[in-house]
């Protein structure tokens, strides 16, 4: 079995393509770019299906197989190394990421075909794919940490592409910003899993957890602070509540970056993750129940700003960010395993779906407005069809993929312990939006009356290259999710059953707690009321967009100021500015450089380029002014701390 | 001994803290309450009635400085010698040798300055 | 009465610096204008000597001159470090010194005479020894701040250097006396046997302490530092940030674990030192616009990283200290050297904004800047990543853990400037044309080095690991 003991190739591969187009990219023909970005994923991504051959050879006992290359950091008896490691869970994230990687790659030569830095381009994608793959082939928490900043690292290169728009090098620092508080935290958990466990590697951290009680949730513990820690790192990374706000403003990125790092991978390393560490929550119901409210409350939350949205892209943003919190939903009610499907039925349709708005952007040369679009469907019917295909996944239409996945998640959090009725009204509230938003975004581009100057713009559908990966995507759209299908008529679910290996631990401890509940009626009424709601969504947007258009303005104008809350995206910006932006720059301009610097100090700059003016003509000068106040602080600096240090002796004195 | 030794002290540090506030504040209380009237002449240095001519702070060559450090160098290193001279008959030839050495240094730095020409005048 | 031989072995490096220095000065006025270079070489062959009698002394550890000085794995490593700075600042600063029409002798010989006396520092076991080598490189150290004669900003950074270094050193010097008077030595060996005055010990290491925390730049002693550095020709203050930071952090280790006495004294004043260190150094970086005075807050900054493991006091935390001083010199050494280049003639090009659109003029340049500048961020796969863990480690053990989480938000607080010179080099448009010159062969061997070495410690960190936790015994 050579690959399985060589795991280290496949995330090479991409790390091969990157240095060659990092190097010689500058020099080379665009054709020899494109062999060797696409062609680095895609042996990436046959790499990963010998992978997947040799891995069901493997006894249940010899899983996760794992492998240790080098070691990195050795202190004491503590280690982490590059070491790698496969399991199912890993091989569902694998496929993700170099199969949608691989397509968006191939969309990718002709989107950017135009653009400058075309080499750039491709060797930043290429090093984001490594990054991805060591984050989800990892096998201990400091490596798993490398790839959490390395694809931090290359979203930031990305987003701020087009560096020149001040608004796309702003919004790159924002992503990065932000994501940090998150990694922060992050870091801390690691830490503090490091102090607990004496060990980062996920098999000795999982086993000794697995041995540890349940916590009570009255009594915190200490499975529960590292889980939050983690869960920060989480929040941060998949843009959820109250972290959220870098990935809109991430769109400014190229399309295919949205579509890879911000739709299908990148941001779903956070749900990854918390999967992957499932006995640490599952040990842990405050963590549990922490990741359920955020997760649904984002769902809901950034399904509501997603109504009002007019950008194309920004609409898909809001309805990433609300579709992982179905994600992180599902894991927090300890659905672990539809957690992951629908991460892989989102990658598809929600990568679909920006790779046509990318068809879309590119057909109206660049504009991006919906309101300036209408009546496409004729001119780009590939792009339009392909789309409609993914909308009705996202909607959850019968027996597409987004149907089967979000369905799974809803029912089980109806029925979950750390579910309840709550959690799933408000799900279904978000399902209720998501098709209502969607449907508006189709109705909005491609029907209705062109609202664009038609002889200015040239309508044209994109070139091949662009639209075959969009068909594959849509066939993945429509039958990704069958391979839990046989579940609809009482049979198996696949899927399930795949990965239910990785999370039989937790599987146990809450079946246990919880007791089995499933019941068939049930779980075909909920779905019953699910696709009804959808439908009521679609209807919706169909009255308010085909059949009565004038609707929308109305409601508009008739509840302003909601509607004025939800444009603004409830000024979650604006606040964030005003309560923590603002005041760090006070703090580090007014009070550490003028106060202390200019006032106390008298050293800023100016002071040194003043003094230094005056020294032309005479030198005595320079023993005057700010050298006396620095030897002043130093002495009081020396006075208070041997003033504290004499504390004991003017006791005596007294 | 330890808190007693330097709580022996305290007076003293009292005094001189009472000493150095009094100071201050009879000079604070002056400049605030007193009257000021300067004049040309009173701000003159040393009025004696005869008019200052120049600065007082003329500036003179820079040679003067370079001869005069040269000068506290050598002179100050000469003054090693006489401890030295005192131990000679113990130390023997390891002192004959290191004083050689010392010796050596201080050339270097004198062939240093000569080279440079720092003992030149009128360069 | 007479000094063995073996005496001299461990003494070498010091003898071959000083010897070396000497030549250097010598030569200076015999070798014509032209061929400076024979003078730049000597240098760098007496930089290269002290390595090599660094590793002659490693073979006889032991005591030397009466117990003044001591030969251990501890003063070999830091012998190792600050001789290899030399080396790096020799070669780095050959080209600069042509640049800027500065070339001479002197220059060369002065850093070696200050890495003679970090030596003295870091092998001294007696106090006044530590002074003397304190003296030694720090008045080296002032001529070579203001070695820019006719800039008016390099004087004004050298005489600030000399007037608060001198009043600073007063302070060690009278702590001295004071330790002196309580236990009636200077030998720190014997400290501790010595019955003397507790307060009055307490009160001379403390004065001790603040006149080494000067030199470290820990808060509240640093407000010198980024005038000096700013000021000081950008090789000098290559120098200046690694060398003699790590001379004085190691005599802090080795009079702090070698005096019990001293052991015992306020680790909360350290706490309190470190955290306003990180603090004063990370926000005040963040309104810089000078690139080399964003750097010097940065090395603030690092000085308060490295006094979190020096808080820890204990072995694992003197092994990160070793080797975050090693890191830290490679990543500060590559950045100020490609500063320097940079700079250009007259060091005019020094405004961050000036490095835009560097990553696409001068990709090569910037691609150095920006491992320096991740390493220094401390981000994975670097030797900052690594030496950052290594401080978490130590303050975790020591169960610090608050000063653990304000090294982790200082580091937060850090990302924001390291990386604000990235988007610029990479992401503005330039304002100004500025020559692209190529990159002289000397710099760009400081720079592979650096790099090199920047990277190799975050990958391989183990080897190095090894010898610092093994160097990190120190005999009492």
């Amino acid at each position: 079995m050579p690959l399985l003991d060589h795991l280290w190739i496949i995330p090479s591969l991409p790390l091969l393509g990157a240095a060659l187009n990092g190097l010689f990219g500058a020099r080379w023909p665009k054709r020899w770019v494109d062999v060797v970005g696409v062609g680095t994923t895609g042996l990436a991504f046959a790499a990963t299906l010998e992978l997947i051959r040799e891995f069901a050879h493997l006894r249940a006992d010899q899983v996760p197989w794992s492998k240790s290359y080098l070691t990195w950091i050795g202190a004491g008896n503590f280690r982490a190394g590059f070491d790698l490691q496969v399991d199912q869970l890993t091989i569902v994230m694998l496929l993700v990421v170099t199969g949608v990687g691989w397509l968006i790659h191939i969309y990718s030569t002709g989107y950017m075909a135009h653009e400058g830095g075309y080499y750039r381009f491709f060797a930043e994608m290429n090093l984001f794919t490594f990054f991805m793959l060591t984050l989800v082939m990892a096998a201990n928490f400091v490596l798993l940490f490398v790839g959490w900043e390395g694809v931090g690292l290359c979203s930031y290169l990305l987003i701020g592409f087009f560096f020149l728009r001040k608004s796309a090098a702003d919004a790159g620092k924002k992503a990065f910003i932000v994501t940090r508080i998150g990694d922060f935290g992050f870091t801390l958990g690691i830490l503090l899993i490091f102090w607990v466990f004496g060990s980062v590697d996920y098999a000795t951290v999982f086993n000794r957890a697995a041995g540890m009680p349940v916590e009570n949730a009255g009594q915190p513990g200490v499975l529960t602070s590292i889980s939050l820690l983690l869960l920060a790192g989480a929040i941060g990374k998949s843009a959820q509540l109250p972290l959220y706000v870098w990935l809109p403003d991430a769109m400014e990125g190229p399309t295919p970056v949205s579509a890879l790092i911000h739709a299908a991978t990148m941001v779903t390393a956070g749900v990854y993750m918390v999967a992957r560490a499932h006995i640490l929550y599952s040990h842990a119901p405050i963590a549990m129940t922490t990741v359920a409210v955020i997760g649904g409350l984002t769902a809901l939350y950034a399904a509501t700003i997603g109504l009002v949205q007019t950008d194309i892209k920004r609409v898909l943003a809001y309805s990433t960010v609300s579709q992982i919190g179905y994600m992180f939903l599902a894991c927090g009610v300890g659905a672990f395993s539809a957690g992951i499907f629908h991460l892989m039925t989102h990658a598809f349709f929600k990568a679909l779906l920006f790779l046509a708005a990318g068809s879309v952007i590119h057909a109206m040369g660049g504009e991006q407005d919906m309101r300036r679009m209408g009546g496409l469907r004729k001119q780009i019917p590939w792009t339009y069809w392909t789309m409609l295909l993914a909308t009705l996944s996202i909607s959850g239409a019968p027996l597409f993929a987004g149907f089967f996945s979000k369905d799974k998640i809803l029912f089980e959090t109806a029925v979950s312990l750390y579910g309840g009725r709550v959690l799933w009204a408000i799900a279904l509230v978000a399902a209720l939006l998501t098709a209502f938003y969607m449907f508006r975004l189709i109705f909005l581009t491609f029907h209705g009356a062109p609202r664009y100057d038609a002889h200015a713009t040239h309508v044209h559908e994109s070139p091949k290259n662009m639209l075959a990966p969009l068909v594959v995507l849509a066939v993945l759209s429509v039958v990704g999710g069958w391979v839990a299908a046989p579940a609809l008529s009482g049979g198996a679910d696949y899927f399930e059953i795949y990965l239910a290996p990785v999370f039989a631990k937790s599987s146990a401890l809450l079946a246990t707690a919880g007791g089995e509940t499933e019941s068939r009626t049930l779980e075909l009424q909920l779905m019953g009321v699910a696709v009804g709601l959808a439908t009521l969504g679609f209807l919706v947007a169909w009255w308010f967009y085909i059949r009565r258009p004038q609707t929308p303005e109305w409601l508009a104008e008739t509840f302003h100021a909601p509607y004025k809350l939800l444009l603004n995206k409830y000024y979650v910006d604006e606040l964030y500015n005003l309560a923590i932006i603002r005041p760090i720059g006070w703090i580090s301009t007014r009070l550490l450089w003028q106060v202390v610097d200019e006032g106390a100090i008298d050293g800023s700059v100016n002071g040194v380029a003043h003094t230094a003016r005056r020294l032309g003509s005479r030198l005595r000068v320079l023993a005057s002014g700010n050298t006396r106040s620095y030897a002043a602080w130093v002495l009081v600096g020396a006075v208070l701390l041997l003033g504290l240090l004499l504390w004991p002796l003017l006791g005596m004195v007294r | 001994m330890s808190g007693d030794y330097l709580q022996n002290y305290a007076p003293l540090l009292i005094h001189l803290l009472v000493a150095m506030g009094l100071a201050g504040i009879i000079l604070l209380l002056s400049t605030i309450v007193g009257y000021h009237r300067p004049t040309r002449a009173k701000l003159q240095p040393y009025e004696c009635g005869v008019r200052p001519t120049g600065d007082a702070r003329e500036p003179f060559s820079v040679k003067f400085y370079l001869v005069a450090m040269v000068f506290i160098l050598f002179d100050v290193e000469a003054i090693f010698l006489y401890p030295w001279a005192y131990i000679y008959r113990d130390l023997h030839w390891f002192g004959f040798v290191e004083m050689l050495l010392y010796i050596l240094i201080l050339l270097a730095g004198y062939i240093y300055l000569w080279k440079k020409g720092a003992l030149d005048w009128n360069r | 009465m007479f000094a063995p031989i073996e005496d001299l072995y461990r003494l070498a490096p010091e003898l071959v610096l000083c010897t070396f220095g000497i030549l250097v000065m010598l030569a200076e006025p015999f070798v014509p204008r032209k061929r400076s270079g024979l003078v730049a070489f000597l240098a760098l062959l007496g930089a290269g000597a002290a390595l090599a009698a660094t590793r002659l002394s490693w073979a006889h550890p032991g005591t030397a001159f009466y117990g003044l000085v001591r030969v251990d794995d501890f003063s070999i490593f830091l012998h190792f470090v600050v001789g290899a700075v030399a080396v790096l600042v020799i070669l780095g600063s050959r080209d600069y010194l042509e640049r800027e029409g500065l070339h001479r002798g002197e220059f060369y010989a002065l850093v070696l005479f200050a890495t003679a006396g970090m030596g003295v520092m870091v092998s001294a076991q007696e106090l006044v020894t530590a002074f003397i080598g304190l003296e030694i490189s720090s008045i080296s150290s002032y001529i070579l701040a203001s070695f820019r004669r006719n800039v008016p900003k390099s004087n004004e950074s050298a005489m600030k250097y000399f007037l608060l270094g001198s009043f600073a050193t007063s302070f060690f010097l009278y702590g001295v006396a004071l330790v002196y008077g309580a236990t009636g030595t200077t030998l720190l060996s014997r400290m501790d046997s010595a019955s003397g005055n507790p307060t009055l010990l307490r009160l001379g290491l403390g004065m001790i302490f603040i006149g080494l925390a000067f030199k470290v730049a820990s808060a509240p002693f640093q407000l010198w530092t980024p005038d000096v550095y700013e000021g000081a020709p950008t090789p000098v203050t290559a120098l200046l940030s690694s060398g003699p930071k790590a001379a004085a952090f190691a005599l802090l280790l080795r009079i702090f674990d070698t005096v019990f006495a001293a052991s015992q004294l306020w680790v909360w004043a350290i706490w309190v030192s470190a955290a306003l260190t990180m603090f004063a150094g990370n926000l005040a970086a963040l309104v810089q616009s000078n690139v080399k005075r964003m750097l010097a807050y940065s090395s603030i900054a690092h000085a308060g990283y490295i006094l979190v493991a020096f808080a820890a006091r204990n072995e694992i935390g003197t092994a990160a200290v070793l080797f975050y001083l090693v890191a830290y010199a490679l990543m500060k050494l590559g950045a100020f050297t490609m500063v320097t280049h940079l700079g250009g003639e007259g060091e005019r090009r020094l405004e961050i904004n000036d490095y835009a659109g560097l990553g696409s003029q001068q990709p090569a340049a910037a691609a150095f800047l920006t491992l320096y500048l991740f390493s220094l961020l401390g981000l994975p796969v670097t030797a900052g990543f690594l030496g950052k863990f290594y401080i978490f480690n130590a303050a975790l053990k020591s169960h610090l853990v608050w000063l653990a989480v304000l090294l982790a938000i200082n580091t937060v607080i850090s990302a924001y400037y390291y990386l604000r010179v990235i988007v610029v080099m990479y992401m503005r448009e330039p304002q100004k044309e500025w020559a692209a010159t190529p990159i002289p062969r000397a710099v760009g061997l400081v720079l592979v080095l650096t790099a090199a070495g920047t990277l190799y410690l975050g990958l391989f960190p183990n080897y190095l690991m090894e010898f610092a936790t093994q160097s990190a015994v120190l005999p009492r």
